[in-house]
């Protein structure tokens, strides 16, 4: 090992940790949204309840792939997000779907943000998936969008590889929120989603094994790391892992299936990584990518000064929560409101008048390059703003 | 620091040739969609780093007194700070997926320039993210101490997170720490100098950090100021008002000199900056500054007002410095002028009257020790949080499109970082309609706390003069 290949170890380990934990933050509302039975109520606000406290924290892993990935390998980020900006683009939309929903905190059940979450549930891990398959199989050349922007993520592999994250993340959720309905005490809960985390754990095992064919198919040379060598075991881990959740999950050891669970996607990660390297886009090696030796030094100095400050909070963190001491936070929990003020014909002609003329500014404001209308357009919609302010204000002094 | 400054004037104009330019019809629409989304991060982000003192300040007062409604406050602000954090959060995400998605030239060629400091920026986020969930879901879990002390680094981070990314925009203005060789490669990349030894960082952040405790304030005020004048001044709403004003009213006046300070440091690194924001054509001794007016093609200002020499003495503090003009470079190196100028002069015009309308309020109080009686005075302060984030977003116009066309400044052409890749618009349209679910939802959840009910025991001091609903 060089330490050119450090950040890449890196990345890798935040990508696991990504999966692993905010997985399971993009497959709960899927659960919420198929809830049905006697626990459905239940289950459809479970998974706000088990995520709002950490949702932020875990997501944090996703930028820190980023970050390392653009100081480390500049050419590699460049490129990738040029070629693929489409499914990441998409990825970014579901990340902010998802966000509206914890923004919306105890009405979350509503059924608007329900769905919302449950499309971003399916795009985000998808995305991101198609990003990682189009890497697997070749279809990012180095350099400024040389790829194609359609066909490089849209080949089997990237797809296999998406609808494998949706169901894993699926599952990783169904596991998570049994163990945490059971140290709820809610036994009826974690029953439930027992039975949701057998099924979906079935379908993410024979889609992986889809992949497996896919790979064979399209990335000869990926697929070659992952049936040999180093690349084997890791496979092989995965599966055995995979298995025991099923077992622990059949009888009913959710807090055990959680751990295991995770190893099983981490497992699967640490396998791509030795099936990828050494070349991490075609012609290019993650050695020849790598930013000077100093500047590799400097990330490195900076990741070890922030991990000594970020496990012991990380650790903090999640032992609060995992020990059961954070409740959900009602903000504005629908009991809490007081009767619902009623909009005056007045008030709501003002407010429609107010988001019409948003949409007109901010028309102008898209649709021209320069002069009168850009301009003009600018002025309405930033009036629009104001006055949607000033009624904003208004209501929030009618307490 | 003089050396640093020379390094980088050595590649500064007619350099930028070492970068193939892309050759994309869409980048004033991957201009127009960065911009648009700094438009939304920066608001949201004032309140990551201001917001978090003004909540601990209040439950600090409330364990010091046992007054109930410091607590109260502390509690419904924390949840707007909550709220607002995750808009925070996933527009930030947004920020750094679009630099490489729009900008993939800049990031392939200076990713491990500036990376250090994104990377050092995901820690702090890191940190405010954990201590946030804690602070804000632990109330009444653990000990009173111990709450009030998870608020410190969530503090502590907002002003490293800013640092860091004010390091790189600091750096994109005045680059330094890296060459750049016969082949057009950079090499020889000093990350800490080029991030943390800049000219550039020190006025910009502490312009940025007053900024966010100006917008913070004159908003938050500005809704109780509402409240005030419909009659509600018992000791909840007085108190809401009084500390978020008190914060304003200080730091306001104080941004004049930050912002002659960054004013400065534009002039002395950055002339042709400079220039655009005064339309400056001539290279002028005693140079006057021109207020109002429309710069025009044949390059002079019509229906400008000209103050004499105010210009040398602002931007060097001397009357008869020797101010360099726009014509000092090819029209091809100038930024567009009038953009540039305008929002420079919109920042400056606001940034005078908060800190006269502070200056107002200050002066009450110390002479009278009152708060001001005149309606007027409340309904200048409800206009003065919108009116801030006006001059927030015009500041960013002033430095981002001030530095065009560098993306960075002297060495790459934006034209040169951006992506070579099709369909810009469409993305555009996504992300804006994404944005206005985002928007709706926050302004929903807002106006849902500030519905809930006040705790009894507050609720029975307030009491509502008749006829004030
Ligand atoms: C509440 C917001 C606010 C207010 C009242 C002011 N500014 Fe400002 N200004 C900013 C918010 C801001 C900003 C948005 O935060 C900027 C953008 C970049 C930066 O570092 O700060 C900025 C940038 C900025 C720059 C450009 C720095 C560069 O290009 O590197 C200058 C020269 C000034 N300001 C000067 C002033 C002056 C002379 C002011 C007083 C009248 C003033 N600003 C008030
Ligand atoms: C680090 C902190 C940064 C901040 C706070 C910042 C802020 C802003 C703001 C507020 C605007 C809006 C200007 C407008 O309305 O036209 C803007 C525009 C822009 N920014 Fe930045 N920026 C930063 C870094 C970057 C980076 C890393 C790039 C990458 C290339 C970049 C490239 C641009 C470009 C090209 C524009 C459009 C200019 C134009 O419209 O002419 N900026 N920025
Ligand atoms: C004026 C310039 C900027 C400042 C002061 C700033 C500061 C902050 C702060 C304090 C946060 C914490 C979240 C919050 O309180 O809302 C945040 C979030 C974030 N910002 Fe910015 N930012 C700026 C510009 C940028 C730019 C240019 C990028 C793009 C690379 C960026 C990326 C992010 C990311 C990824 C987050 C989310 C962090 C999380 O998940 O906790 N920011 N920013």
């Amino acid at each position: 090992m060089e330490l050119a290949d450090v950040p890449a170890i890196l990345i890798l380990v935040g990508i696991a940790l990504y999966a692993v934990l905010a997985g399971a933050d993009f497959g709960a509302p899927i659960w919420a949204i198929t809830a049905r039975g006697e626990v459905a109520e239940r289950l459809k606000d479970s998974g706000h309840r088990s995520m709002a406290p950490v949702w932020e924290a875990n997501h944090v892993w996703l930028i820190f792939v980023l970050v390392i990935c653009w100081t480390a390998y500049p050419e590699v980020f460049g490129s990738i997000f040029s070629t693929l900006w489409i499914p990441l683009l998409l990825a970014c939309l579901g990340i902010i779907m998802r966000a509206v929903g914890y923004v919306a905190g105890g009405v979350s059940g509503r059924p608007v943000i329900r769905y919302l979450a449950a499309v971003s549930s399916f795009l985000v891990p998808f995305a991101l998936g198609c990003v990682i398959g189009a890497i697997v199989d070749g279809g990012v050349p180095p350099g400024n969008a040389q790829g194609d922007i359609l066909e490089a993520w849209t080949g089997p592999v990237p797809i296999a590889i998406g609808l494998i994250l949706v169901a894993s993340s699926a599952y990783l959720a169904a596991v998570y929120l049994a163990a945490d309905a059971e140290r709820r005490g809610e036994t009826e809960l974690a029953v439930a989603f027992r039975g949701r985390g057998l099924a979906a754990g079935v379908v993410a095992g024979l889609m992986a094994a889809i992949g497996l064919l896919a790979l064979h198919g399209d990335a000869e040379r990926v697929f070659d790391g992952l049936t040999s060598g180093a690349g084997l075991v890791a496979v092989i881990a995965s599966g055995a892992a995979g298995l025991v959740t099923l077992g622990l999950l059949w009888s009913g050891r959710f807090r055990k299936a959680r751990f295991v669970a995770a190893i099983a996607v981490a497992a699967v990660v640490a396998g791509w990584g030795l099936a990828q390297q050494p070349m991490i886009l075609p012609g290019l090696t993650v050695r020849e990518a790598a930013a000077s030796d100093e500047v590799i030094v400097g990330l490195l100095v900076a990741v070890a000064i922030g991990l000594i400050i970020l496990v012991p909070s990380l650790a903090l963190l999640y032992s609060l929560v995992l020990g059961g001491r954070f409740d959900p936070l009602d903000v504005a929990s629908p009991g809490a409101a007081p009767e619902r003020r009623e909009l005056t014909p007045a008030g709501r002609r003002t407010l429609s008048a107010i988001w019409v003329a948003a949409l007109v500014g901010g028309g102008m404001l898209f649709l021209s390059d320069s002069g009168v209308t850009l301009y003009l357009g600018l002025a309405i919609f930033m009036a629009s703003l104001a006055c949607g302010i000033v009624q904003l204000a208004r209501s929030l002094v009618r307490a | 620091m003089l050396d640093l400054i020379a390094a980088a004037g050595d590649f500064a104009f007619g350099a930028g040739q070492s970068f193939p330019k892309v050759d994309q019809e869409y980048l004033l629409q991957a201009r127009q969609m960065q911009a648009m989304s700094f438009a939304m991060h920066i608001p949201l982000v004032c309140f990551g780093i201001a917001f978090p003192s003004l909540v601990i300040f209040m439950e600090w007062l409330g364990l010091r007194t046992g007054k109930a409604h410091f607590s109260a406050l502390a509690r419904r602000w924390s949840k707007v700070m909550i709220t607002l954090f995750a808009a925070g959060v996933v527009t930030g995400t947004l920020l750094s997926f679009e630099l490489g998605m729009l900008w993939p030239g800049f990031m392939s060629a200076f990713g491990d320039v500036f990376g250090l400091a994104f990377g050092l920026e995901g820690f702090s986020f890191f940190i405010e993210a954990i201590f946030i969930s804690i602070y804000v879901y632990s109330w009444d879990k653990i000990s009173d101490r111990r709450h009030i002390l998870t608020g410190i680094p969530v503090i502590a981070a907002g002003i490293t997170g800013s640092l860091m990314v004010i390091a790189v925009n600091a750096w994109m203005n005045d680059p330094s720490g890296f060459s750049i060789d016969q082949a057009g490669e950079v090499t020889n990349v000093k990350p800490f100098e080029a991030l943390f030894a800049n000219g550039h960082l020190w006025p910009q952040l502490t312009h940025m950090y007053l900024a966010a405790y100006i917008v913070v304030g004159f908003l938050i005020a500005g809704v109780y100021a509402f409240a005030w004048l419909k009659g509600r001044r018992g000791d909840y709403f007085r108190t809401a008002m009084v500390v978020p004003l008190a914060v304003a009213c200080l730091a306001a006046p104080a941004q004049l000199l930050i912002g002659d300070w960054a004013a400065r440091t534009v002039a002395e690194d950055q002339p042709i900056k400079l220039a655009s924001f005064e339309g400056l054509y001539e290279t002028t001794d005693g140079a006057p500054e021109t207020i109002l007016g429309w710069y025009t093609d044949d390059n002079t200002i019509e229906y400008g007002i000209q103050i004499p020499k105010l210009l040398s003495f602002l931007a060097y503090h001397d009357p008869n410095a020797t101010v360099q003009g726009l014509e000092t470079v090819p029209e091809d190196d100038w930024p567009p002028i009038n953009v540039v100028r305008m929002s420079f002069q919109t920042m400056v015009a606001i940034g005078t009257g908060l800190a006269a309308l502070a200056a107002w309020f200050l002066w009450i109080w110390f002479r009278r020790r009152r708060l001001p009686e005149t309606k007027w005075f409340y309904r200048a302060v409800i206009l003065a949080g919108p009116a801030a984030v006006v001059a927030l977003i015009a500041g960013w116009v002033t430095t981002e499109v001030g530095r065009q066309p560098w993306v960075v400044y002297g060495v790459m052409r934006t034209e040169q970082a951006v992506t070579g890749a099709d369909g810009v618009v469409f993305g555009f349209a996504a992300l804006l309609a994404v944005y206005v679910a985002l928007v709706t939802t926050v302004i929903w959840v807002l106006r849902r706390i500030a519905r809930q009910p006040l705790p009894p025991e507050i609720a029975a001091l307030e009491e509502v003069p008749d006829g004030a609903r």
